[in-house]
Formats: structure tokens, C-alpha cells, sequence
């Protein structure tokens, strides 16, 4: 039987890398997300695994670290809020272009600038479309409580190596705070050193004489071959299609779609009932992927309801893609809260009465 | 005797080592990096650890030092070196693991990877070519730009009252605990040359020990704008007194 324990979110994530066999994790403090750091020094990682856990003495360091280990073949992984995340940019858009795999993890707070410590969802463009300079894209997983936390951080891993690419998990305050029953997986070793030279024959391992010297970079001074690179990457991304996660509720019948994801997909589940109760027949879509967005799925919808809602503590940001895969086909309202702010299922029933059923 | 009689076997006094890749090197004539490539290639051939050497490459004019040296290299960020390295130590301890860092990159931009990396005491080798100027992108004045001394962004001279001083990051690391040797060197002569090859080889030797750190003054003569001759002449006469050849932090065992 699989070990269940109450947990944090965030301390949800620690435990799970440790199981997972992770190699390194390398942060920094930020509130709401302190606890993945705290709670993995509280393991002796480094005597229940050998796993190399180490405090940076800052967020661009600890990501530079990551694509160093990264680099070597090795699982290795961070975590930070929303600022901590900004100054990472760079070092992501580097791991991007070198094609190096790895786990970030933004536990979202409200902003701009040093904004607030409540949760927020506002960080949505930068994970889905870059964040960093050039054309790339992460794999961007969003869980909507602490088991997916766990789970998340597994499955990212095994995303990151199989695509050669970063994987984030999306998360926000809410998530990374509030505590729930968690279904751990048992502990998976660490690979050796042999097998991470298998799985990964372009890490930078040291030079063998049965090899050709390994590279890390994603320099390419050549435009016509910097642009063949890039269109590797391009193909990259659509691929990532077939890994495409969403949910639905309610669907089958409904007239009505919430698209929402992470926490605020819950507190939609629960406006549902209130709709519900009142005889809106309203579903939900909860993408688990952002970047591969659902859009076939939002599409295939759009051919069934009569107009569509998003929900997010943001300004607006995923509609943007809702509004993509829609096409113009039915309306596509938007509701949201921002700065910190946590909508309430009854304001979301409001807004959907307001916005789409018509007043 | 004819030249043939020369060009023995017997009679090789040098010869180049078989750890550079045979692509021709991108730097100007005269650039003292090609030469601390060929001695830190020769180090790592000498001590046999090509298959247990991993070297991170800077963001500079040495950001192509992977197409010259026959290892397994990283190319970082500009000034994140120092941060790669420590993870890639930390998780394969058995490597040997340096950092080939331009003025720029180690004491400008990454300056709190550097100091950090040091305070920790990664067990690595970090080899820092000061020229005192931004070499790859034109000349710019550099942290280590001289007071007085002309670069594109300080076309007057540099003007410490406005721009500051001239950082001297070789005496600042050896202050930390973390260091365990801490020397100044420089690859014009081929005494300077002798003594730059000793003190690397020194560092690869006792990386486990804590950072290594391995100045070279060099030159830059093409954003310095002279011959090379000259350049070697004004970096004895200039760069020299200020930043003075020799070791500065020595372990008691040495
Ligand atoms: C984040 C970032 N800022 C600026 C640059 C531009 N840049 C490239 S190399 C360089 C300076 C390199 O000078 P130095 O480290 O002294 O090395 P050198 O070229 O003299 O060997 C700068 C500013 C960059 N590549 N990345
Ligand atoms: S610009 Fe300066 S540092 Fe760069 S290769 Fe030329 S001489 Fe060397």
C-alpha cells in the first residue's frame, strides 16, 4: 500500500523529488514557496538519497546551477514565486536552447513587482509563451491540488528527459500552502552513473575515447544554422501535442463551459453546483497542460455550448488562448480576480448570469 | 647539418598537445587566450584527465573555447560559470571541473557567483583572464579597466571620479575561506608561460581542496588598439604595477 500523509503542497513537491530519485535541487527563499527548500533540508536528502540540495545565493544562480547539473545528464530541479521566477529568465531561455531537461517550479504569487505574497495566476503568459528572449516554450504542467503536486513532479521529470526541455509546474499560493491527504510513491532509486551516460548520450560526462567530445551550448553564430536549430525546437513543441492533459466536469449536458485551471478550476466545480442548483447547466474544462493548450478540446466545445467563460486570478491571460481555439465561433467571456485576490464560486455564478447568460 | 637532421624524434623539446582540436582559434593575433588554452589543455593531457574533465566556457571571446579544447564543456550564461560549475561538481565529485572567465564575465556581471562560489569553496578551478577591457563586444571599459586607460565607453579615459575604480577580484577571493590557492599570472614570456603552467597544474591538483583561482593578465590588443608587441610592452608597463604578478594566497603545503 502506498504511504498517505497530510501535506503542504509545497512540501509535497520536496518529498516527491526526493522519491522520484532526484539528483539535485538548487533555490533560493521566496514566500510562498520557502517550504520546498525547508522541508528538503529537513530530509537529509543527502543521506536518504545522496541527493545534492544546496541554498544559491540567488534565484539566477540557482538556475544557473540547475543548467549545469542539467548539463551532466543529472535530474535536477528548482522552485521559486513569481519574482524569483522573473530573474530565472534568462537561465530557462538558456536551458531552452541548449535543449537541457529539467523541473521549475513557480508556486504563483500576485504582482507586478514584488506584488503581494497571496496567490495569483497572473504568471500565465510568461510560463506558456517564453518568459525568457527567443522562441521557446516549456512544457507547463498545472496542478489543482497537493496529490498533483506529488504527481506532477514525477511525470515532469519524465516529460523534461523525454522532450529535452524544461517542464514547469505551474502552481500558486494556494496550492503551496493549504494541506491535504497525499498518496506518495515509493521511493525510486537515483540512476548511476552508467545509466545516466546511457539515457543521456549528449550529457557532458567527460570524454570518452569511444566518443566525440559533448557540447552544451545554444550558441550558434550562423544564422542559417541558429534558424535550423530553432526550427528543431519548433517541431519540438508541436509534438508535445501528444501529451496534451485536461479534465472535464458536467460537460455532457451543458450550455455553458468554465475554462479554469489549478485552484481556481476547484472553486468553479463548486459555482457549478450553485448553478447548477438553480438550473444553469454549466461545465468545466480544466486544461492540466498549459503549454500544450487543450485548444482541440476547447474547440471541439465551442461546437456544443453557447458561449464559454474563463476564470483565472489574473487580468486575463489564458482567455487569450480559450479566445484562439474558439475562433470566434460562440462568445467567450472572461472573470477574474487580481493582486491576490481569490474569486468565490457565488461571484463566478454571478459573473457567468451577468456576462453570458444575459442580462 | 640539414633541417632534416633537426626534426627528430629525439630532438622535440615541444610539441603541441593532442587536447586542442584542430579548428583554427578565433582570437586575433597575438591574443594571450589561445595561449592559456594550450596550457590548460596541457595540464589535463599531462594528468591524464580528459575523461574526467568537464570545463564551462564563458560568455566573452572565449564563449567558442568548446571548438578548441578535445573535452566535454559547458558554454554558461554571461558570468554564471562559477554557479554551473558548483552543480556539476556537487553532482559528479569524481570530475575535474574549471571555469575559463574573462574580466567581464567573473567581475562584473557574475561577480556574486564568483564571490559565492569562493565563500563556499567549490571544489573547483577557475581560471579569470583579466585584459582589462571587454574584448568580444568592441572594446568597452571593463572592471578592470585601468584609471585613465581608454576604452569605447570611456573614450577620455577612465575617469575613477565617474566610473569608479578598477576592481582588483584576485586579492578580494583570496580574503575568503573557501580558496585554498589564489595566484597571478601572466602567458607573454615563455617564463611567464613556465610559471602560469605550474600554477594550473597546481590548481587541477588540488581542486578537492576548494576553489583554485588562477589570474592571467593578459592582453587585448585589438580593443586596446595596438600591435601586439605593444600591447605585451603596455601590459608590462601598466597592467603589471597594478595588478602585480605572483601568488597571493598559497596553502602552507606549497
Ligand atoms: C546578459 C548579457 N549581457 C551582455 C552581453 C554582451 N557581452 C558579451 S561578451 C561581453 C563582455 C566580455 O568581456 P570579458 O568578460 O572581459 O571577456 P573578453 O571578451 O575580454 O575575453 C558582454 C558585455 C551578453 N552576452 N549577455
Ligand atoms: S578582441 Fe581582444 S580578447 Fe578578444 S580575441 Fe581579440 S585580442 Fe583577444
Amino acid at each position: 500500500m502506498k504511504e498517505v500523509k497530510l501535506m503542504k503542497g509545497n512540501e509535497a513537491i520536496a518529498e516527491a523529488a526526493i522519491r522520484a530519485g532526484a539528483d539535485g535541487y538548487f533555490g533560493y527563499p521566496i514566500t510562498p514557496q520557502s517550504e520546498v527548500l525547508e522541508y528538503l533540508m529537513s530530509q537529509k536528502p543527502h543521506e536518504r538519497t545522496g541527493m545534492v540540495v544546496l541554498q544559491a545565493e540567488s534565484e539566477v544562480a540557482a538556475i544557473n546551477m540547475v543548467y549545469g547539473g542539467a548539463a551532466t545528464g543529472k535530474k535536477v530541479m528548482t522552485s521559486s514565486s513569481s519574482p524569483g521566477i522573473s530573474l530565472k529568465m534568462e537561465g530557462i531561455s538558456y536551458m531552452a536552447g541548449a535543449q537541457l531537461p529539467c523541473l521549475i517550479v513557480n508556486v504563483v504569487r500576485g504582482g507586478p513587482g514584488l506584488g503581494t505574497i497571496q496567490p495569483s495566476q497572473s504568471d500565465y503568459f510568461q510560463a506558456t509563451k517564453g518568459g525568457g528572449h527567443g522562441d521557446y516554450r516549456l512544457f507547463v504542467l498545472a496542478p489543482a491540488s497537493v496529490q498533483e503536486m506529488a504527481d506532477f513532479v514525477k511525470q515532469g521529470f519524465d516529460l523534461a528527459f523525454k522532450y529535452r526541455n524544461p517542464v514547469m509546474i505551474l502552481s500558486d499560493g494556494i496550492i503551496g500552502q493549504m494541506m491535504e491527504k497525499v498518496e506518495l510513491e515509493e521511493q525510486q532509486p537515483r540512476l548511476t552513473q552508467a545509466e545516466v551516460v546511457k539515457k543521456c548520450p549528449w550529457a557532458t560526462t567527460g570524454k570518452t575515447p569511444d566518443r566525440e567530445r559533448n557540447i552544451i551550448t545554444s550558441l550558434d553564430l550562423e544564422a542559417s544554422k541558429q534558424e535550423l536549430h530553432n526550427k528543431v525546437l519548433q517541431e519540438k513543441y508541436e509534438k508535445m501535442e501528444e501529451d496534451v492533459r485536461f479534465e472535464t466536469f458536467n460537460c455532457d449536458d451543458a450550455e455553458y463551459i468554465f475554462i479554469a485551471y489549478g485552484s481556481v478550476a476547484r472553486i468553479c466545480q463548486k459555482a457549478i453546483d450553485i448553478a447548477r442548483s438553480k438550473g444553469i447547466k454549466v461545465g468545466l474544462l480544466r486544461p492540466i497542460t498549459l503549454f500544450p493548450f487543450p485548444s482541440k478540446k476547447v474547440a471541439e466545445l465551442a461546437t456544443k455550448v453557447k458561449g464559454m467563460m474563463s476564470v483565472e486570478m489574473s487580468a486575463g491571460q489564458m482567455v487569450e488562448d480559450v479566445k484562439l481555439a474558439v475562433n470566434g465561433k460562440i462568445p467567450v467571456e472572461f472573470y477574474g480576480r487580481m493582486g491576490g485576490m481569490i474569486p468565490s464560486p457565488e461571484e463566478i455564478v454571478r459573473a457567468l448570469k451577468n456576462q453570458l447568460i444575459g442580462g | 647539418m640539414e633541417i632534416k637532421d633537426i626534426i627528430q624524434e629525439k630532438n622535440i623539446v615541444y610539441k603541441r598537445t593532442s587536447l586542442l582540436t584542430d579548428k583554427a582559434m578565433s582570437y586575433c593575433p597575438g591574443c594571450g587566450h589561445g595561449t592559456a588554452h594550450r596550457i590548460i589543455m596541457e595540464v589535463i593531457e599531462e594528468m591524464g584527465i580528459q575523461s574526467s574533465t568537464i570545463g564551462v566556457a564563458p560568455v566573452g571571446c572565449s564563449v567558442l573555447a568548446y571548438e578548441f579544447l578535445d573535452i566535454d564543456m559547458q558554454q554558461a550564461a554571461h558570468g554564471r560559470a562559477p554557479a554551473l560549475a558548483t552543480a556539476i561538481k556537487r553532482l559528479n565529485p569524481e570530475k575535474h571541473v574549471f571555469t575559463y572567465q574573462g574580466d567581464g564575465d567573473l567581475a562584473a556581471i557574475g561577480t556574486a557567483e564568483t564571490i559565492h562560489a569562493c565563500n563556499r569553496g567549490e571544489k573547483i578551478v577557475i581560471v579569470f583572464i583579466n585584459n582589462g577591457i571587454y574584448g568580444m563586444t568592441g572594446g568597452q571599459m571593463a572592471p578592470t579597466t585601468l584609471p585613465g586607460m581608454k576604452a569605447s565607453t570611456c573614450p577620455f579615459g577612465r575617469d575613477t571620479e565617474l566610473m569608479g575604480n578598477p576592481l582588483r577580484m584576485t586579492e578580494l577571493v583570496a580574503h575568503l575561506p573557501g580558496t585554498y590557492f589564489v595566484t597571478r599570472q601572466a602567458v607573454h614570456t615563455p617564463v611567464a608561460v613556465r610559471k602560469t603552467k605550474k600554477a594550473i597544474r597546481f590548481a587541477f591538483e588540488n581542486a578537492e581542496n576548494g576553489v583554485n583561482f588562477v589570474e592571467i593578465v593578459s592582453n587585448c590588443n585589438s580593443g586596446w588598439k595596438m600591435t601586439p608587441v605593444q600591447a605585451n610592452k603596455w601590459m608590462e608597463e601598466n597592467m603589471f604595477p597594478f595588478y602585480p604578478l605572483g601568488d597571493i594566497k598559497v596553502p602552507e603545503k606549497k
